[in-house]
């Protein structure tokens, strides 16, 4: 009896004892955190205002503004978002649900998982030699869309079929009981259920391409433009225009690179300033993620 | 109703016409960060006078603006050192012809805590036996350099491998292009430099003019004595050229091909008679008045080539630079 005792005493204090070191990691790194944003909203929050964010860059700290990293930053990752999302969810859909089993496709798979690894500048250079010179689309913000559209690719087909695969079985298999064929089992079911699950995929995604600037820096974005791409509407028909598309830009972390390395102390307030957005851009696409993902929570009745 | 029709093609046309023009009048900049400051400035100013041109400028390092320069990609190519025999070369492979005006000056400038109180002067000899490449576990402690220096640790920041300050420091100090010890501190971003030296009062940096100028509180500069006399960077003496050998002019390129189109030749002319001015708003140090004529002229004439040789040269008066002759 007391050797059962002298273990579940024992047992019970290892478990105690690792919740405890667990927890003191976890503080430990949330401090960190924490005095890093901390540091960046006390250092460049009260620079954000109406006049940082609609100004080109300027000689003078205090004139500097952010408005074509900004909008360059944007349009981009549309770019990124319309080739990256519905390529990523379909291949993650056919690989999931249609893709024989066979050695084809585990070496797909596997060759997936590794670009999802592979460092962004090697997209950079790859997408030098492809999209910007063999494919002559210059200095763009399209080439540079594209580049990070391959960039997140892996991440979209991965978390896509997470979430597809967290779809019961059962589900299916009651769908093909009833007669369903696969396309209406895909079209009414799987998708439906995953589609939170994929969203969030897409929108962390995203939420990393907007951090990016090696693979940018490595296809020619720029530092100081004083202009704004073309408008996407045009007052004559057909209303809308491409040639944004084939615009140069300019994006925020390059931006808040510049200014960082700067000698004068106002620009590194404008640096942490740039910081503040990206990290309010970012935590807001991963706000909208839960969000997204407990509306669809909230819906799926099983 | 065929008013109408006549008034929407008429803004059809308008439209793709502005769109046209708009689209010629880009000019295309790239290429050191250390001139980028400048460049910067004077586009912001072109604005200003020109709206409807558009200037856009990259940093993609003077190396990496040649590459492009000599493809033909850009118009114009910020340097911080001139032309080098390979980017000459293959300018010339691609029938690129370029005019070379200088700019500004940049100076790099030896920096020590405000808190150290023995160092009053270097002599070029004594940054060569600091930095050199031999030094490397040698010269580690302060009384090494002097003997009446305390006997405490040195510690060295500077340049990255990947800066022309880099390039020029060791040209200038040791004598050959890129030849340095390896164990300091290196920084990309120098302002690593500036709190790294400010903070310690054992330390020993170099770093380019405008960290400085821009941090005078946090640093103190030291005279670099060049056998003639000891003379601390200032805009007078790095402008005078008293300042040497730490001090070279920076550069920007102007493709001839770029020349044909008229606002180029407007933006590089506006470069040169503003930059005089703007140099110092961004804590650098303008050419004399002189030497911006002289550029101007080259630059009006369209001289071609490079009076450098493929080579930098450190410690040579910018007038007389400016008369030499140039070579493709």
């Amino acid at each position: 009896m007391d050797r059962v005792d002298h273990i579940v005493r024992r047992s019970r204090f290892f478990d105690a004892f690792f919740a405890v070191v667990g927890g003191l990691i976890l503080v430990a790194v949330l401090i960190v955190l924490f005095v890093l944003i901390g540091d960046l909203f006390y250092r460049g929050f009260d620079r954000i205002n109406w006049q940082f964010l609609t100004s080109f860059p300027s000689r003078f700290a205090e004139r500097a503004g952010i408005l074509s990293a900004l909008v360059g930053s944007i349009l981009v990752l549309i770019v990124t978002a319309v080739c990256s999302i519905p390529l990523g969810i379909a291949a993650g859909l056919y690989l999931e649900e249609y893709a024989p089993k066979n050695r084809l496709t585990a070496l797909i798979e596997i060759n997936i998982s590794n670009l999802a690894s592979v460092p962004s500048i090697i997209y950079g250079l790859m997408a030098l030699g492809l999209f910007v010179y063999k494919l002559n689309l210059g200095q763009s913000i399209l080439a540079a869309g594209l580049t990070l559209g391959l960039l997140v690719l892996p991440i979209v087909i991965v978390t896509t079929r997470e979430a597809i695969r967290s779809v019961p079985q059962h589900i299916r298999e009651a769908a093909f009981a009833v007669g369903a064929t696969k396309w209406q089992v895909v079209r009414d079911h799987v998708l439906p259920y995953s589609s939170g699950g994929i969203m969030t995929g897409v929108i962390i995604a995203l939420s990393r391409a907007i951090g990016e600037t090696a693979p940018l820096v490595t296809i020619g974005a720029l530092t100081f433009i004083s202009f704004l791409p073309s408008p996407p509407l045009t007052p004559e028909p057909p209303f809308i225009s491409f040639k944004w598309l084939m615009d140069p830009f300019a994006v925020l972390p390059i931006q808040m690179f510049n200014w960082i390395s700067r000698p004068q102390e106002g620009f590194h307030v404008n640096a942490a300033a740039v910081g503040v957005v990206i990290l309010i851009i970012t935590l807001g696409m991963n706000a909208a993620a839960i969000l997204i993902r407990w509306r669809f929570r909230r819906r799926i009745k099983w | 109703m065929r008013l109408f029709r006549l008034f929407g093609l008429s803004l059809v046309v308008w439209g793709s016409a502005a769109t046209v023009w708009a689209q010629s009048k880009i000019i295309k900049i790239d290429g050191s960060s250390t001139v980028y400051p400048l460049t910067e400035a004077v586009a912001e100013e072109f604005k200003i006078v020109r709206p409807e041109i558009n200037v856009t400028v990259g940093i993609s390092g003077t190396g990496g603006g040649f590459k492009k320069f000599c493809r033909g990609e850009i118009d114009i190519q910020d340097a911080s050192r001139p032309i080098s025999k390979a980017e000459m070369e293959a300018c010339r492979a691609a029938s690129v012809k370029y005019v070379e005006l200088p700019v500004a000056f940049d100076a790099i400038t030896i920096v020590v805590s405000p808190k150290n109180d023995w160092v009053d002067k270097l002599t070029v000899a004594e940054l060569k036996k600091i930095w050199e490449p031999a030094a490397r576990g040698q010269i580690k402690k302060w009384n090494q350099i002097r003997p009446e220096w305390p006997d405490a640790s040195l510690k060295l920041f500077g340049a990255g491998a990947d800066s022309g300050t880099f390039d020029y420091f060791t040209e200038a100090i040791v004598g050959k292009s890129r030849a340095s010890r390896p164990d300091y501190t290196p920084s990309e971003d120098d302002n690593t430099t500036v709190i790294g030296v400010g903070s310690d009062k054992y330390a020993l940096g170099y770093l380019p003019y405008a960290y400085y100028e821009s941090n005078k509180k946090r640093l103190k500069a030291v005279a670099v004595d060049n056998g003639k006399k000891a003379v601390l960077p200032s805009m007078e003496s790095i402008q005078g050229g008293s300042y040497s050998p730490l001090s070279r002019p920076i550069f920007i390129y102007v493709s001839e091909q770029a020349l044909t189109r008229p606002e180029v030749r407007e933006f590089a002319e506006f470069y040169l008679k503003s930059v005089g001015e703007l140099a110092a708003q961004v804590k650098y140090v303008a050419l004399p008045k002189k030497a911006y004529d002289l550029a101007l002229e080259r630059l009006k004439k369209e001289q071609m080539g490079t009076v450098f040789g493929g080579e930098s040269q450190a410690g040579v008066k910018i007038e007389e630079l400016l008369k030499k002759e140039a070579k493709l």
